[in-house]
């Protein structure tokens, strides 16, 4: 699904130039259920923008699906965005003056399907996660816990293989954050692929596999006092 | 659907920003409204003007008779030149380029008597055809002097608007008796009243007109005081000119090259004139006009950059969603579009309205009536596109080539 070598990103401030990743190599099969972890600025979520074709590596190679990124045009990143990457943000993300309905049905009216297509898929998703009854509410009018299942609905909207779900329990108190992990584990056994970055190490811990960051690098040392550490941090 | 979700979002920023969007609407639509009272005002003034110049007569000159300022086949010069109504006759016959020719015989302060008032005027002998020339159109009911009352001498009358007026108060004259210089003669007709802005020996509305020949059984006189010639088109006026003067030269042996001998009045000339001062005053106008709709472009243009400001995180997450380019930036030129079409359109109603309502405010008799030409239009909606579309370009090419992690703010 996801082929990461010597992947490098570099950030130009002015005339300081900082590499957020310095080299790094990742490979994610279909279906894995994966959590990355890290010190804060260790680049997890530039680590994540890249996985999402939201912004191109500036060193390395980066194959999704066996096609190569770094060669697409903007138009074409857009294209992968929509159809086979959902993102989850942890500030929800969701446009504050459209409703439930309208926010989950951005990524359709993107792909071009008709408004009937929409209006079904729209009234899926929106039962999927629990807010059949919220679908004319808009994000004032929601909780965060909800507006996070909003976000979700509107992630799994193209039916992507690929969710990213950056510190998606970050802004929410432990009981809606354990049922947004629900429905992260639920998606993965309906088998998409799912990369969740967190400083939760229950969550991380529920997982296939954790990728450890660390100033932009892979860190493989000692399992165990990593974990301490990522718990401190967090 | 895109377009419905457009629309939804306009209405939108329409009520979160009521005065900034309000304020911009008002820019296009003041902006719109100038631009087209101007020109409209313009056209007005202008057809005013030329009609009035035409009142005098169109194609036509005047030639006065003078004195010679140059020495010609062995005659010193100053000598006085003078033509009869006999030239008139070879002229017409001789060059087909003048349409129309009369000799003129003005008599001012002649003494004309109705039943119910008398006054003194001016009294003028001419050729029927005069009439032709100068615009002086027989109201029902009347004529002008014809090739009857030329050949037997008649006593008949035409008469201006004014004097009409002024010597009939408002009883149909034709068929009235006018006593003329103690002479009764038939009054035959009475000028339509129309605009005329330039004259020579008065106004055609304050004068009384007879047939030459019988002016000289009246007042012993020989010499016509002028002639007005026509020619047969707006392009051969010159022809005409030359012709006439070429006749006199001949005639009356002085050097054709001689432009003092003849006073020669090419009312043309004042016409052209008139013309090209109003297409530099239209343009002028038309300048200020685009001048005020480039403003309000560029309070378009502000406005949508500081929306483009406030919605930047919205295009992000739009991106992240999979909005193209042309996406996001067909919704911002969507806005502006729609911005300066309703501008533009109330713009266009209440330019509409004072244009309508104008003639309304007896105005006109002193500037002319305003005319919306579908060329002020058509140019008008050119512009607005213009303006639209470059105010609304710039910002939407800032917000489709934004960069999708910078515009969230991930970070
Ligand atoms: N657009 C940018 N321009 C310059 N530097 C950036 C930019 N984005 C990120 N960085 C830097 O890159 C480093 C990695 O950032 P990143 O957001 O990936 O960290 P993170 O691991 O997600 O941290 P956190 O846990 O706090 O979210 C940080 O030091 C940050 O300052
Ligand atoms: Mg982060």
């Amino acid at each position: 699904m996801i082929e990461m070598t010597g992947i490098r990103k570099a950030y130009q401030t002015g005339k300081i130039t900082f590499e957020a990743l310095r080299g790094v190599d990742i490979s994610i099969k279909e279906n894995e259920y994966i959590a990355i972890v890290g010190p804060s600025g260790s680049g997890k979520s530039t680590l994540m923008n890249l996985m999402g074709c939201l912004d191109k590596p500036t060193g390395g190679e980066f194959y999704l699906d066996t096609e190569r990124v770094e060669t697409l045009s903007p138009n074409q990143l857009a294209d992968i965005r929509n159809r086979k990457v959902g993102f989850v943000f942890q500030a929800f993300n969701l446009l504050p003056y459209a409703t439930a309905y309208e926010n989950v049905e951005l990524p359709l009216l993107y792909a071009g399907l008709s408004g009937k297509e929409r209006k079904a898929r729209v009234t899926e998703l929106l039962n999927r996660v629990g807010l059949g009854d919220k679908m004319a509410n808009k994000p004032t009018e929601m909780s965060g816990g909800e507006m996070q299942r909003v976000a979700i609905a509107r992630a799994l909207a193209n039916k992507p293989k690929l969710i990213l779900a950056d510190e998606p329990t970050g802004n929410l108190d432990t009981k809606s954050g354990r049922a947004i992990v629900e429905i992260f584990n639920d998606l993965w056994k309906d088998g998409h692929t799912i990369v969740i970055i967190t400083h939760d190490m229950h969550i991380a811990k529920r997982c296939q596999r954790i990728i450890r960051l660390k100033d932009g690098l892979l860190d493989t040392g000692n399992e165990e006092e990593e974990q301490e550490q990522s718990l401190k941090v967090a | 659907m895109y377009a419905l979700l457009s629309v939804k979002q306009f209405f939108r920023d329409l009520r979160s920003q009521k005065l900034r969007t309000f304020m911009t609407m008002f820019g296009i639509l003041w902006g719109t409204v100038s631009i087209i009272l101007l020109m409209a005002f313009g056209t007005g003034m202008q057809e005013f003007q030329q009609k009035r110049f035409k009142g005098l007569g169109e194609n036509i000159c005047i030639f006065w008779p003078g004195v010679t300022s140059k020495p010609w086949n062995g005659l010193p010069r100053g000598r006085h030149i003078r033509f009869v109504s006999e030239d008139a006759t070879r002229i017409r016959e001789m060059y087909p380029v003048i349409k129309h020719i009369s000799p003129e015989f003005p008599r001012s302060n002649v003494m004309l008597k109705s039943h119910k008032n008398n006054l003194t005027a001016q009294v003028i002998g001419v050729w029927p055809e005069f009439h032709k020339m100068r615009n002086i159109i027989p109201a029902a009911g009347g004529r002008f002097i014809n090739d009857k009352d030329m050949e037997k001498k008649r006593r008949t009358i035409f008469i201006g608007d004014r004097l009409a007026e002024q010597l009939f108060a408002g009883e149909d004259p034709v068929g009235q008796t006018l006593q003329v210089r103690g002479a009764p003669f038939v009054v035959v007709g009475v000028m339509v009243s129309k605009d005329q802005n330039s004259s020579y020996g008065g106004r055609d509305n304050r004068n009384a007109y007879i047939a030459s020949e019988t002016f000289l059984t009246m007042f012993s006189r020989r010499y016509p005081n002028n002639m007005v010639i026509q020619s047969t088109n707006d392009n051969n006026i010159q022809e005409a000119i030359d012709s006439f003067k070429s006749y006199m030269a001949a005639k009356y042996n002085f050097d054709p090259t001689d432009t003092e001998t003849l006073g020669t009045w090419d009312v043309t000339e004042g016409f052209k004139f008139i013309t090209n001062f109003f297409v530099a005053f239209r343009m002028f106008l038309l300048c200020i006009g685009c001048l005020t709709l480039v403003t309000a472009g560029i309070g378009v243009t502000n406005i949508m950059n500081v929306v483009l400001e406030e919605r930047t995180k919205e295009i992000g997450i739009k991106m992240a969603l999979g909005a193209k380019k042309r996406t996001i930036m067909s919704q911002f030129m969507f806005e502006t579009v729609l911005l300066t079409c309703i501008g533009g359109s109330i713009g266009f109603i209440i330019a509409y309205a004072i244009v309508m309502v104008f003639p309304l405010l007896n105005l006109t008799e002193h500037i002319g009536t305003p005319t919306i030409h579908v060329f002020e239009s058509v140019m008008t909606i050119s512009i607005l596109g213009i303006v639209a579309f470059l105010s609304g370009f710039f910002p939407a090419r800032r917000a489709s080539n934004m960069e999708p992690v910078k515009a969230l703010k991930l970070f």
